[in-house]
Parts: C-alpha cells; sequence; structure tokens
C-alpha cells in the first residue's frame, strides 16, 4: 500500500502529460488527414483558346500535381439537336480547351492567387477559375480549427509544466530527508540518490505501459473510427511502435529531468 | 595513546556576527567515553556537528580520525562518516523504510554483503529488544522505540568513533538504561570511542568516562 502511495502521484502527472500528448496526436493527425482529403476534392479549371501541354502546365508551377483536358463533349451534346457533324466540328474546333488541375496539397488563398498569376502570365489562358468563395470558407474553418488546437497544446503544455513544478515539491518534500540522512552516514550522492532514480525509471515505465493500455483500446474501438468515418478520413488511433517510443521518451525523460533537479537543488543538512 | 579528536583553536559559527564556539583546544583519546555537558544553547550539539562534518570550521583546525575537516572533501567526508555512527536527538530516520531497512542503512552505504547485513540487523533488533518491530515504519513506534532503532543503526557497522546527541532525553527510564548500556558495550567491546552530548551524566556509569563541559564559547575539562 505504501509502495503503491509511492508510485502514485508520479504515475498519474505522467500519465495525465502523456494522454495529452496522445490526444494532441490525434487531433494534428485528424487535421492532416483532412487537409489530404480537402487537396483530393479540390482542383482548379484553367480555360485556354488552344490546346496545351499537359506537361507545360505542370511545370508552369509546383502545386500542380496534375492537369487533365476536359472533353467538350458533354457540353457539345446539349447543343446536338439541330446541327449537323460539320458543324458540330468547327464547334468542337472553335470552343476554348478546358483543363483540370489536381493540386499537391491544400493550398492557401495567397498560394492559390499565386497560381493564377502564373497561369495567366500565358497569353494563351484567358480564365482560372478557383472557385475562390468556396475554397476561402474551407481554408478559413481549417486555419480556426488548427488555432483551435494550437491554444488546447498551449495549455496542455502549461498544465504539464504546472503538474510538473508541483511533482517536483512534493519529490523535493519527500526525498531531500532520505537523501540527508544517507548523507550523513558516508552514502556518495549516486547512491542516496539511486533510490530516486529508480523510483523515476519505474513510475515511467508503469504510466508509459498504463497509456499503451488505454490507446490500444481507444484505437480498436468501433466507435472512435466510426466518428473518423463520418467526417471521411481515417486516422491512426495509437501506433504501437512510434506512438509508444515518443511516449516512453518523453515519461523516461521527464522523471529523469525531475530526478536529476531534486539532487542538483538538494543542499546537505546542517 | 592514539588521538581520535584533535582540535587547535577550533571556532565553529552559523554566522560572521554569532561564535558559538571560540577558539578551544582539546583532544580526545582513541577508545575513550566522553560526556559533554552544558547549558541549553551552549554549543553541544553545534559541536557535535563539527565532528561529522556537517559544519565546517571558520577557524582553527578540527583533525576527526586523521581527516582533517577544514575544507574537506566530499569523499574523504564520506569516508570518516561511513566509520562513524551517529545518534540524533530527533532520531533521524527514513520514514518509508522499515525498521530493519533503517538498521541497515550504514551497512548497505559500506557495502557489505546482504547476508552480514540480515544476520547484523537481527542481533541488533534483539539488543535493542524490538525484534517483534522489524517489519514496521518509524511512525509506528514509540519516541523511546525510535530512538533505539537509532542507536541500533549508528552500532551496525562497528563504527570507530559514536557520536551521541542527548540520546536519553525525553526517553523513558528502560529506553534510557537500554541505551546506555548499549554505548557502554560499544566502547568496551568494539573499542568504540564514544562521544555523548547530553544534560545528565546517567549515575548508573559502569565505566570510566571523561566529562567536557561547555560555557560561553570555550570548553574545559572537568576532572
Amino acid at each position: 500500500m505504501k509502495s503503491l502511495r509511492n508510485h502514485l502521484s508520479l504515475v498519474i502527472a505522467l500519465l495525465s502529460i502523456l494522454f495529452s500528448l496522445q490526444t494532441f496526436v490525434i487531433v494534428q493527425r485528424s487535421v492532416d488527414a483532412y487537409k489530404d482529403n480537402l487537396a483530393n476534392n479540390y482542383s482548379l479549371v484553367v480555360v485556354s483558346q488552344k490546346r496545351l501541354d499537359e506537361k507545360a502546365v505542370m511545370n508552369k508551377h509546383k502545386l500542380i500535381k496534375q492537369a487533365l483536358a476536359l472533353s467538350p463533349d458533354s457540353v457539345i451534346k446539349k447543343l446536338n439537336s439541330g446541327i449537323n457533324k460539320k458543324n458540330i466540328d468547327l464547334l468542337k474546333l472553335s470552343l476554348p480547351k478546358f483543363y483540370k488541375l489536381i493540386l499537391t496539397h491544400y493550398p492557401s488563398p495567397s498560394e492559390v492567387n499565386n497560381l493564377t498569376k502564373a497561369l495567366l502570365r500565358d497569353t494563351s489562358i484567358i480564365k482560372v477559375e478557383t472557385f475562390s468563395k468556396s475554397h476561402d470558407t474551407t481554408y478559413k474553418l481549417l486555419l480556426l480549427f488548427k488555432t483551435v488546437i494550437s491554444v488546447f497544446a498551449f495549455s496542455v503544455g502549461i498544465v504539464t509544466i504546472l503538474l510538473i513544478f508541483k511533482e517536483l515539491k512534493i519529490w523535493q518534500f519527500k526525498h531531500t530527508e532520505r537523501m540527508s540522512i544517507m548523507g550523513l552516514f558516508g552514502a556518495p550522492t549516486w547512491l542516496s540518490s539511486a533510490v530516486l532514480f529508480r523510483l523515476a525509471f519505474v513510475d515511467a515505465l508503469i504510466a508509459s505501459a498504463l497509456a499503451f493500455m488505454m490507446f490500444t483500446y481507444v484505437g480498436s474501438t468501433k466507435w472512435v473510427h466510426e466518428q473518423f468515418s463520418n467526417i471521411g478520413i481515417e486516422v491512426v488511433v495509437f501506433d504501437p511502435i512510434v506512438d509508444f517510443s515518443i511516449m516512453l521518451a518523453v515519461a523516461l525523460v521527464l522523471s529523469t529531468l525531475l530526478a536529476v533537479f531534486i539532487v542538483i537543488s538538494h543542499k546537505e543538512e546542517v | 595513546m592514539d588521538k581520535v579528536i584533535v582540535a587547535d583553536n577550533l571556532s565553529l559559527a552559523y554566522s560572521k556576527d554569532e561564535t558559538i564556539i571560540n577558539k578551544v583546544s582539546f583532544s580526545i583519546d582513541s577508545g575513550s567515553f566522553v560526556f559533554i555537558t552544558g547549558a541549553s544553547g551552549s554549543g553541544k550539539s553545534t559541536l557535535l556537528k563539527s565532528l561529522y562534518g556537517a559544519l565546517k570550521p571558520n577557524e582553527g583546525s578540527l583533525v576527526v580520525a586523521g581527516v582533517e575537516l577544514r575544507g574537506v572533501t566530499k569523499s574523504k567526508l564520506n569516508l570518516l562518516r561511513k566509520h562513524t555512527g551517529i545518534v540524533f536527538q530527533d532520531y533521524k530516520l527514513v520514514k518509508e523504510w522499515t525498521i530493519e531497512k533503517n538498521i541497515m542503512l550504514p551497512l548497505i552505504i559500506s557495502g557489505y554483503d546482504k547476508t552480514i547485513q540480515q544476520n547484523q540487523v537481527d542481533t541488533l533488533l534483539k539488543h535493542v529488544r524490538l525484534k517483534h518491530q522489524a517489519g514496521k515504519y518509524p511512525q509506528e513506534l514509540s519516541g523511546g522505540e525510535q530512538q533505539r532503532v537509532a542507536m541500533a543503526r549508528a552500532l551496525s557497522h562497528n563504527p570507530v568513533l559514536i557520536l551521541a546527541d542527548e540520546p536519553t532525553g525525553n526517553l523513558d527510564d528502560y529506553s534510557s538504561q537500554l541505551i546506555w548500556n548499549l554505548l557502554e558495550g560499544a566502547n568496551t567491546d568494539l573499542k568504540s570511542t564514544v562521544i555523548v552530548v547530553t544534560h545528565h551524566i546517567p549515575e548508573s556509569m559502569g565505566i570510566d568516562y571523561k566529562h567536557f563541559h561547555i560555557e560561553y564559547g570555550s570548553i574545559h575539562e572537568v576532572s
């Protein structure tokens, strides 16, 4: 019971830090996945007086991933009635050429602006349709979402620092006395602080293991995946190798720093 | 006879304005039993602290077991403390450790084998009549019992020097007698030098001892 109490305070502090960290990672992954989703569904339409070389169009700006010529057939079909084939062929020739541009990522409004200017430098291009109104609204929503996440991350950072400082004071109170007593009987610093480092190591392992179990469970829950698929994205909630390694490293670094700080700030009793 | 402690023009102070011990010179023979008495605030405990290096001399020199404590290095001080048993007025037991582990502390620090540690602790627990309390924590014991644990800890590594700061203050007669017996035994059987800071010298002392008295910052031997 006593031993459990010794571990509990740091384990809880570390666990809450790891929980916040992983939550932030999941949210960041969701934003990235949503951004990719938006990029896949967003494209520009370029209207040109003459046929354009698709490779040449792609070279006009690094943002362009692919240029696809749009067939005028569906437009002509609507005018089909009462026009003979010869006139339709003539009409096809006189119609401007339409190209759909697929982009590498979801662009900002200024990137869209630059891209439009770069395309319009080609005199044969007469119009670039960016669907700016809908693009701007979506982009602003994404920005808002990102800002909210940044505020959340900042708050988590503050809470983490406060938690660590609180833990530091508790640890200082708890371990300084023992370290002083050991020092009075001739224990070298490494020996008098060995218990502290062992406790820090064990607590980091326990907190990481608990976080591992918690997020493995969350990651396997159907409900969580349904929420992501509802907004058309797929997100890796918990990568047992990468995410666990990061969690373990963070927990070990934090608890070791805490122990080091206590050892450094420890003053021998007079 | 070898001198275990040699103080020469020793001054001790917690701050520049407040000198507690002022330019005293004395020596203590190895294997002797010494009482240091004095009124409250006279500097008895301060002198004892200086003997285990918790307070460095401001002036003069203080040599304990061959180690000059003025400007002593941490490693030399640790070495001296490994051969010293200290009994504190406030016991200084590690709260989160059992009685058994508290007694074991000097043996752990000195790197004794686990079997030796256990045997020594078992013997001492019998001597201090606390065998049945071995698994308990300090706060579960009475003041007298805690002081007996502190005494057992101070004796566990057969130290060459035992320093005791009011070891029987506020203790019942039974615990007090037990502690005096243990200190006498350490002096006669282990040949340890014992220095006890106290207000009252027990009347029932069965061995020869020396008596130093501290007054107004100076120390003198009482014959």
